[in-house]
């Protein structure tokens, strides 16, 4: 993470908004416009509308407003760009990857955008004021969210590991700093390892945990599927509680995703309804088919509508749940979970079958808590660490190891919210919203 | 040499490698002193290593006494001081017992244990800075009113026993190294000859001796109020703490080749004689020992280190610079390290130049007066590479890389060290930049037996030299040339491309630490300027006197807030505003 990367970030709030403003700060920020845009640098401070392309396919993107700030003229104080597109999630998608793409460049910590104008000196002493007492209300929260993640036991575990780690630099450090005092022996190179695979073995498991609940913070995917016709989007209107979706007799009406955010008693689910996967030569519905089969494959649970007038899915796997449609025109096969859109009973069945396998998903909720991509990252700083270390002990490069012992221990220092002394001015910054 | 007659060790050698780059003599009078020089950790990577040289405490001082004499400007004027000429808060000189004044740009202070020191032997209680020699009484009570925070400190030092009466052959052998490496960069070869250091252990006798002579333990009498410290407890803190252990290695260190006293590294204690004796004789190979001196423990005055600049200047007093054990450390290197420190901004400040730092990133000696004056000492601070967040960088075998050009522009570096230090860049440098050039398909070098992918990639010689697997040796059986490049080129270009990795995180933590707090402050600063600070954090402030962010951000109870209100304000003061 260098001070000298070009960042950059929306600037917008994620999610649905006409338009979506992306701010890029740093020495490549005019160059990017450049290959963004096949045209040279504008003018500074002068708002020019650009088209914009794929650097790598040419495939045009959009078309945007773009302002181009020199620095040290700029927020930042150091070159920056504005780049106004329009908000569908498509083209906010594909720009950020693009970014990404370029060398030396990535997306912006939370905060590094005031932290890089308060580096360039951009605040005068009111002004810093002002910030000092954001950052004091944001430390306060800080506070309080530590706090809360000690009582939800990921600030004690994170403690529990922290307190592990320091017993396995306790062991590293002693062997490389008094091995001439004879009673420190190599023998503690093979404890510290084995404690070090303890601990590693313990963060993981806690990891996969979190990346399960954070999965279900973000919302458990449910994709309706079956073949054309099968009634999947009125089983989708019903559990949405409205019409969002045509319902016809005729197969193929659904054509593209549709999807909806829905509560199922304290379980948040994203419900999406897809087309009838069949052979078409239609290309559009053909397109839908294709986006159908990439939800199927990426979702949580696949709700697989069979009935007795349409020919039964031969693809299946262990997230599918299968359900008889139709029960009221079509007897089910006994053992199959069936409804009817007659029988309300029969749907409450069927969400409360949704709901038990969203929460059998999580873990047993106790680690529900660390949900927060945050802590995950540290975690899988820490593991990464932590494997290295073990090769660097077996090797007996224990200089080495220690540097891998630091590391996990700013990572771990991270998420029970207390810092060591080089990240805690990150830490500070990493408090203010990205893109301010 | 009050102590343990060896200098170096794990991270003590470091500080001695750059005392030397900086061309203090520590290095290089050891070179001519020592009678056995050992790379502790030698198995393990450069930056783990450190070089200790057991040392003729007699030749040490002849040394010495010698080089100094050479110095043209320098005067030697043996004296008592009893107090500082000091005048508004500045010090422009000491004044000595018999009543002389000796005049001075700049005093340096380094009174070691002799601050008011008190040796305790069991119950008994005697007045001195160290065995046979008068503290400074009235220095201390000076200082003291001047206003400087005393605390007490202690240390200790185990009997010196005569060698004639050890049965030294059936003892397990220490031997040094069998090719001895000298401290200093410009010493090319050692001529003194080598001895061998022997190993006993205490028994489950000499704990039983020590355990029932606790009672007369001046630690447990309470008669010792200073802090000792942790890391070299005296054989009865180790029985007491460590009852378990049936027996501790003691190292008998002979003190110099032509001398019959033998340090045992390890028992340092402040017993009664009759305890000491009575333990010693329960070791293998000591059984009709005798003692030529007994050990003791001595307390003695120290100031706050957080009283100090980091040039060593005390804030309480200006012109006066203070070095070694009255800052709280502990060891020779510890003391020499801060003496070069102090000695340079003593001849700054009289001669009216910038004052200097040392960073942490620059050297341990940066390190330790980093920790001395933001955290202050609790025990009597010694180095250890731990304390560095930069061991990787802060190598022994690195040491004038990174402080030579730093000595060479304060002008305290002679013109043979100089032209010394360019001739081993210069190939240093040359030699990266031709392995960064020199390359091989995966095929030509797998030819070689080096196991790397077969995917059509060149790679750079330092590309191969970064692998655990290859050393230079491979690289010249590849590129025959290379065979030319110096041994202390190899060396260094080896060791950064293994840890190249490292080095490279460590170096961006560097630059960002610089880019965040760097910009100065000054020391007369008057906080209540600052709008937005509270009270207390001005306080604290106003009492720090930081020099830089770095070190405001060091002063205990700072805050978020309070950081970015000096920030900003220090960078308005850059913009000239």
């Amino acid at each position: 993470m260098a001070e000298s990367d070009t960042i950059f970030a929306l600037a917008t709030p994620p999610g649905r908004s006409a338009l979506a403003v992306f701010r890029i700060s740093g020495a490549q920020a005019g160059q990017i416009l450049v290959k963004l845009s096949g045209r040279v640098v504008p003018e500074a401070r002068r708002v020019v509308l650009r088209a914009i392309f794929d650097p790598d396919s040419g495939e045009k993107i959009d078309t945007g407003l773009a302002t181009f700030f020199e620095g040290p003229a700029s927020f930042t104080g150091e070159d920056l760009l504005e780049l106004t597109v329009h908000g569908g999630r498509g083209v906010v998608n594909a720009l950020a990857s693009i970014l990404r793409r370029f060398d030396r460049v990535r997306p912006a910590e939370p905060g590094e955008f005031t932290r890089r104008a308060y580096s360039a000196g951009k605040f005068d002493l009111s002004q810093a004021e002002a910030i000092a007492d954001l950052i004091d209300s944001e430390t306060e929260f800080q506070r309080r969210q530590a706090l809360r993640l000690l009582d939800n036991g990921l600030g004690h575990k994170a403690e529990g590991w922290r307190r592990t780690l320091l017993q396995i630099s306790v062991e590293l450090e002693s062997v490389l700093d008094f091995s001439d005092e004879g009673d420190v022996g190599e023998a503690q190179v093979k404890e510290l390892i084995a404690r070090a695979e303890e601990l590693r073995v313990e963060i993981l498991r806690t990891r996969d945990a979190g990346v399960r609940s954070l999965a279900l913070r973000n919302g458990f995917t449910v994709v309706i599927a079956g073949a054309p016709n099968v009634g999947k989007s009125t089983l989708f209107n019903m559990l949405a509680g409205s019409d969002l979706a045509i319902v016809t007799e005729y197969a193929g009406t659904t054509r593209d995703l549709l999807s909806v955010d829905l509560d199922l008693d304290g379980v948040p689910v994203r419900l999406v309804d897809t087309a009838g996967v069949r052979d078409t030569l239609d290309p559009v519905e053909a397109i839908g088919v294709e986006r159908a089969r990439s939800a199927i494959v990426s979702a949580d649970l696949v709700v697989r509508l069979q009935s007795g007038d349409v020919d039964s899915c031969k693809d299946g796997s262990s997230k599918d749940l299968t359900v008889w449609s139709k029960a009221d025109r079509f007897t089910p096969p006994s053992g199959l979970m069936a409804i009817s859109n007659c029988d309300l009973d029969s749907i409450a069945k069927l969400v409360e079958a949704i709901r038990d396998r969203a929460l059998s998903a999580v873990g047993d909720g106790s680690e529900g808590m660390l949900a927060r991509q945050r802590h995950l990252d540290a975690m899988t700083v820490s593991l990464d660490a932590l494997n290295r270390l073990k090769e660097l002990c077996l090797s007996d490069r224990l200089e080495l190891g220690a540097e891998e012992c630091r590391i996990v221990n700013a990572a771990l220092g991270g998420i029970s919210g207390s810092f060591g002394t080089e990240e805690l001015l990150g830490e500070i910054f990493a408090r203010f919203c990205i893109g301010k | 040499m009050s102590c343990n007659p060896a200098i170096g060790g794990l991270g003590k050698g470091q500080i001695v490698r750059e005392i030397d780059a900086l061309d203090g003599l520590m290095g290089r009078m050891a070179d001519r002193a020592g009678i056995q020089f050992r790379v502790l950790n030698r198995s393990r990577g450069p930056a783990a290593r450190g070089p200790r040289a057991q040392i003729d405490r007699r030749l040490y001082q002849k040394a010495m006494q010698t080089e100094l004499a050479t110095y043209p400007s320098l005067s030697i004027v043996v004296g008592m001081v009893d107090a500082l000429v000091c005048e508004s808060g500045v010090t422009s000189g000491v004044r000595l017992d018999d009543g002389r004044d000796l005049m001075a740009g700049a005093v340096v202070l380094t009174a070691g244990t002799f601050l008011r020191g008190v040796i305790h032997i069991g119950r008994k209680r005697i007045v001195a800075g160290r065995v046979g020699e008068a503290p400074a009484e009235r220095l201390g009570q000076n200082l003291e009113a001047l206003g400087f925070p005393v605390g007490r400190l202690k240390t200790g030092t185990p009997a010196r026993l005569v060698r004639r009466t050890i049965d030294w052959d059936q003892l397990e052998r220490q031997p040094g190294d069998s090719d001895p490496e000298p401290f200093s960069f410009l010493t090319e070869t050692l001529s003194t000859p080598q001895v061998e250091c022997r190993i006993t252990r205490t028994t489950v006798g000499t704990h039983e001796v020590i355990r029932e002579s606790l009672v007369d333990s001046p630690l447990r009498t309470g008669a010792i109020v200073g802090h000792g410290p942790r890391y070299c407890p005296s054989i009865e803190d180790k029985v007491s703490r460590f009852g378990d252990r049936d027996g501790h290695q003691v190292f008998l260190e002979p003190e110099g080749f032509d001398t019959d006293l033998v340090y045992p590294n390890g028992v340092s204690t402040s017993l009664p004689e009759s305890a000491q004796e009575r333990f010693m004789r329960t070791m293998p190979g000591l059984e009709r020992v005798e003692i030529a001196r007994y050990g003791y423990a001595i307390e003695y005055d120290y100031f706050d280190p957080r009283g100090l600049f980091p040039t060593l200047e005390s804030k309480i007093v200006g012109r006066l610079f203070l070095a070694g054990q009255v800052n709280g450390t502990t060891g020779y290197e510890e003391a020499a390290g801060q003496g070069i420190v102090a000695g340079v901004n003593a001849a700054l400040r009289s001669s009216g130049g910038d004052s200097v730092i040392l960073e942490r990133s620059a050297g341990f000696i940066g390190v330790m007066i980093d920790d001395l004056t933001s955290r202050g000492v609790t025990e009597p601070y010694r180095m250890f590479t731990s304390r560095s967040e930069f061991r990787l960088s802060l190598r022994a075998d690195n040491a004038d890389l990174r402080l030579t050009p730093f000595g060479m522009r304060l002008g305290c570096v002679s013109e043979e060290r100089a032209s010394a230090f360019r001739t081993r860049e210069r190939e240093t440098i040359e030699l990266a930049q031709k392995l960064s050039r020199l390359s091989a398909t995966p095929q030509t070098t797998r030819s070689f037996g080096i196991d790397v992918k077969e995917d059509g990639v060149r790679r750079s010689a330092m590309e191969l030299l970064a692998r655990v697997d290859v050393c230079f040796g491979d690289l010249i059986r590849m590129w025959p040339d290379l065979s030319h490049a110096s041994v202390s080129a190899r060396m260094q270009v080896e060791t950064d491309a293994k840890y190249a990795v490292y080095l490279d995180r460590q170096n961006g933590a560097v630059s960002d630490y610089r880019a965040r707090f760097a910009s100065k402050l000054s020391p007369d600063l008057d906080y209540r300027s600052i709008p937005g600070l509270s009270n207390e954090i001005r306080n604290r402030l106003m009492q720090a006197r930081p020099l830089t962010l770095g070190h405001a951000y060091a002063v205990e109870g700072m805050t978020p807030a309070a950081m970015t209100l000096l920030a900003a304000y220090a960078r308005r003061v850059e913009a000239g505003a």
